[in-house]
């Protein structure tokens, strides 16, 4: 605690009262000169600092409530439930340094890999377009306003369609990758603001507190609000790549610029699960029995469900970053597995998951976007012998791979242990023999891509077996700060694992309906949108 | 009878809404897919602006002689003034506030679809889905485990 | 002497109206329904009017792309930078009151709203214009003899 507070002195005054706009509205400014800037080194330090300032506010954000409890930010000084606010607790304060942390790493990447991938002329609005979708990642988690989380989800979910696109100099199926998530998403993000629409007939407001405390009133016998969250557990569904409504992520994540996949990897689900947590727990009340059983039958069915099929499909997957996309596709799963126990421990593990699975996703996608680099290898039978051609960037592969499967000592054993631990102490033992199931097949299709690694010879070119030729310092310091994280994470889980307890609290607490300062009176004011 | 016709809205939104989420899954051709997400999106809009909608409401602007009397004043003043003008129903302005916002977004989903489309119609020479699925076959055979 | 003469006349007398309606619109949102987003998409729509009926080539002239792309981002730095001048002055982001603090009949509010706005048309209108020659300046695969 003390080291927390006196962490907490460095930060100035104003980031600890303004951070939470701050967060939003620095990427999104900046954006626009981006878009602007012709010089794509230029463009490239921009986002670098803005990245970096986004880091420290997060984690400000982070001390803060750690120290002084939930922060609210009321937007343009207008009070909730009228005003649209922000507001930052344990729930959210880890995702927010999650989504920075990720962000500025995948920066660093950005510099060779984005300049192998796009042309010179396009890189100043692709990295505009990729801050917008860093900022609206971000709004979704700070914003309070059910409908703001809307606009953000669209904002963001627009420039990655942008981005994914972009990967059609490298393939041409990014285009239609793209053009297929674009049709999902739409679909998604408009059930969702059906299932807001719902809300707001029935309580007149679109503050989250509000709208709990208007369903406290209102009960679970309301067919409306019944509807409302069908809806909205659909929509989110369709974001975070639940199982049968995962269809567009392999595409989106095999074809668009390797820079921008590791992003999305390891961030977009993420932010899709925590509103799905904010509302099943907090805005909605997860002892209504039909909240209950839709965490209990839907989420953690689905999510067995997810595991076994898309572990499965990943095996018989040849292109590297598919791979990795299904297997994205089964640790959502794990998640939600451990969401739908709601038990304390049960949201423990799959928040927990949900950390270490970014953290390990993203250095997967990094490593698998050097090999790109260096070698154009896209196939994972391509990928003979390149522990020895490419060996830090392969080893860095291993590490995360080996957190993938569960290995003890790393970061993926932590989070597996106490979804296991939750299971055990629910007495789902069948979900305990899922989850050694699929733990096997991620050793199958991990093993695979170490094995063509490892134990295949070189290749030859020429006669001659393939030289060294290990990825730029720029790829290989993201991608091994990102390994030792699983490592250091996987032998002292402390803080991690303190981060999802708070986290878990505030789901266990229910319904949060605290809305401070609250239906004062506001003046009036005139004046169009 | 009597229900449909006073849900009449509700009818009008749900069928559009099923129109375009049935054009969006059974169309093979781009361009219909995405007119099919405009239509789909066009229902919530429907559905927004019509929970906006006050039996007897005015469009809620305050009259004229009210906002006088209220900015003579302090923030009290005006505050006061809005109690005077609570006596006159007003329709609800903030879904109408939403859906622009909602428009907006529609409208910036749709150009980037079709700024899709054109580029897809640029690199494989059809918009038609099972087209460019045949034209990526030998490509998606590469894919596949060997 | 090229053919559309009523069209080029009633569209060269319409154009400027329709920019000055916009500007109506943008105006009188402080006071009733109206504002930016509006005025923004009208003024646009003067635009493409004109581009319509002289050619995409003349349109351009008349407003370079290259304005476009600088108005689509000016628009959000006015925005944001409305509210930042507001985060500078002391207050939240976008809290307008602080731009007047002691005026009795919310100037603060007036002025930010009037900024905020402003941006907002500037935006928009941009956004549509460039829409427009985005998709109207891609080579056709058909002449206008084939149809």
């Amino acid at each position: 605690m003390q080291v927390m507070f006196l962490l907490m002195t460095m930060f100035p005054e104003w980031i600890l009262s303004h951070g939470a706009a701050s967060l939003v509205v620095i990427p999104l400014i900046l954006a626009v000169l981006t878009a602007l800037n012709p010089n794509a080194k230029l463009a490239w330090a921009t986002v670098l600092g803005v990245t970096v300032l986004c880091v420290f506010t997060s984690l400000g954000l982070l001390l803060q409530i750690t120290a002084h409890g939930p922060i609210h930010y009321n937007m343009g000084g207008w009070k909730p439930p009228l005003g649209i606010g922000y507001y930052v607790d344990g729930l959210n304060a880890p995702i927010l340094l999650l989504i920075s942390l990720v962000a500025f790493l995948c920066t660093i990447y950005a510099l060779p890999s984005v300049a192998a991938e796009v042309e010179p002329k396009k890189k100043g609005p692709f990295y505009a377009a990729f801050l917008i979708s860093f900022a609206g990642l971000l709004g979704m988690v700070v914003t309070a306003d059910a409908f703001n989380v809307f606009v953000f989800l669209e904002v963001s979910s627009i420039s990655t369609y942008v981005l994914v696109g972009m990967g059609a100099s490298r393939d041409r199926r990014a285009l239609t990758s793209s053009f297929n998530y674009l049709i999902m998403g739409s679909i998604g993000a408009t059930f969702f603001v059906i299932g807001i629409g719902f809300l707001y007939m029935q309580t007149g407001t679109l503050n989250m507190m509000d709208i709990a405390r208007v369903l406290q009133d209102i009960g679970s016998q309301d067919r409306v609000v019944r509807l409302a969250f069908a809806f909205i557990v659909i929509g989110l569904g369709l974001k975070l790549a639940m199982f049968p409504l995962h269809m567009w992520l392999p595409g989106a994540y095999a074809y668009a610029p390797s820079f921008f996949t590791t992003f999305l990897a390891a961030t977009a689900t993420k932010a899709a699960l925590y509103l799905l947590l904010r509302f099943t727990f907090t805005v909605f009340d997860p002892s209504w029995d039909f909240v209950a059983t839709a965490i209990m039958i839907l989420l953690a069915g689905l999510g067995i469900l997810g595991m076994l099929a898309a572990s499965l499909q990943a095996i018989f997957q040849n292109d590297l970053r598919r791979v990795l996309a299904y297997s994205s596709v089964a640790q959502v799963g794990y998640m939600l597995l451990g969401i739908g126990m709601a038990t304390t421990l049960g949201l423990t593990a799959g928040y927990l998951h949900m950390l270490n699975h970014a953290i390990m996703k993203g250095a997967l996608f990094i490593a698998a976007g050097a090999f790109w680099y260096r070698f154009g290898i896209t196939q994972v039978t391509d990928m003979r012998g390149l522990g020895k051609t490419m060996p830090w960037t392969m080893a860095g592969f291993t590490v995360a791979g080996i957190s993938l499967i569960g290995v003890p000592g790393t970061a993926g054993f932590v989070s597996k242990l106490t979804l296991v631990r939750a299971a055990a102490e629910n007495g789902w033992w069948w979900a305990i023999g899922v989850i050694v199931v699929t733990s096997i097949l991620a050793i199958i299709y991990i093993g695979r891509i170490i094995e063509q690694a490892y134990f295949q010879p070189v290749p030859e070119l020429k006669g001659k077996p393939v030289a060294r030729n290990e990825a730029p310092y720029t790829m290989l310091i993201p991608l091994w700060i990102l390994a030792l994280s699983t490592l250091v994470f996987g032998v002292n889980a402390e803080w991690t694992t303190s981060l999802a307890q708070s986290a878990a609290h505030v789901l266990d607490a229910g319904p949060n309906t605290n809305i401070p300062g609250a239906h004062e009176v506001m003046p009036v004011v005139t004046g169009g949108h | 009878m009597n229900g449909l016709l006073e849900h009449f809205n509700y009818a009008v939104v749900i069928f559009l809404m099923m129109l375009g989420l049935y054009v969006v899954f059974a169309s093979n051709n781009m361009i219909k897919k995405l007119v099919g997400l405009s239509v789909f999106q066009t229902s919530v809009f429907l559905l927004y602006i019509s929970l906006g909608k006050v039996t007897g409401g005015q469009p809620p602007i305050i009259a004229e002689e009210d906002l006088h009397a209220a900015t003579d004043g302090g923030h009290d003043v005006v505050a006061e003034g809005a109690h005077q003008a609570a006596d006159i129903i007003y329709s609800n302005p903030l879904p109408h506030v939403l859906i622009l916002t909602a428009i907006v977004v529609g409208v910036a989903t749709l150009a980037i679809g079709l700024a899709l489309v054109v580029r897809i119609r640029e690199v494989y020479g059809t918009i038609e889905e099972d087209e460019i699925d045949a034209l990526d076959y030998e490509r998606n055979l590469e894919g596949a485990a060997k | 002497m090229s053919p559309h003469v009523i069209l080029r006349v009633v569209s060269k007398l319409l154009i400027p109206l329709i920019a000055l309606f916009a500007l109506y619109v943008q105006f009188h949102g402080d006071f009733g329904p109206g504002g930016g987003f509006q005025a923004g998409v009208i003024f646009a729509s003067a635009i493409i009017l004109y581009a319509l009926i002289f050619g995409l080539d003349e349109a351009k002239r008349a407003i370079p792309p290259s304005w476009v792309r600088i108005g689509m981002s000016t628009g959000v730095i006015i925005y944001g930078g409305t509210g930042v001048a507001t985060w500078l002055l002391g207050g939240e982001f976008l809290n307008y009151t602080f731009f007047a603090p002691d005026s009795t009949h919310a100037a603060g509010q007036h002025w930010g709203i009037f900024a905020v706005e402003l941006g907002v048309l500037c935006t928009v209108a941009s956004a549509m214009v460039a829409i427009f020659y985005a998709f109207g300046s891609r080579t056709t695969e058909l002449t206008d003899e084939d149809w």
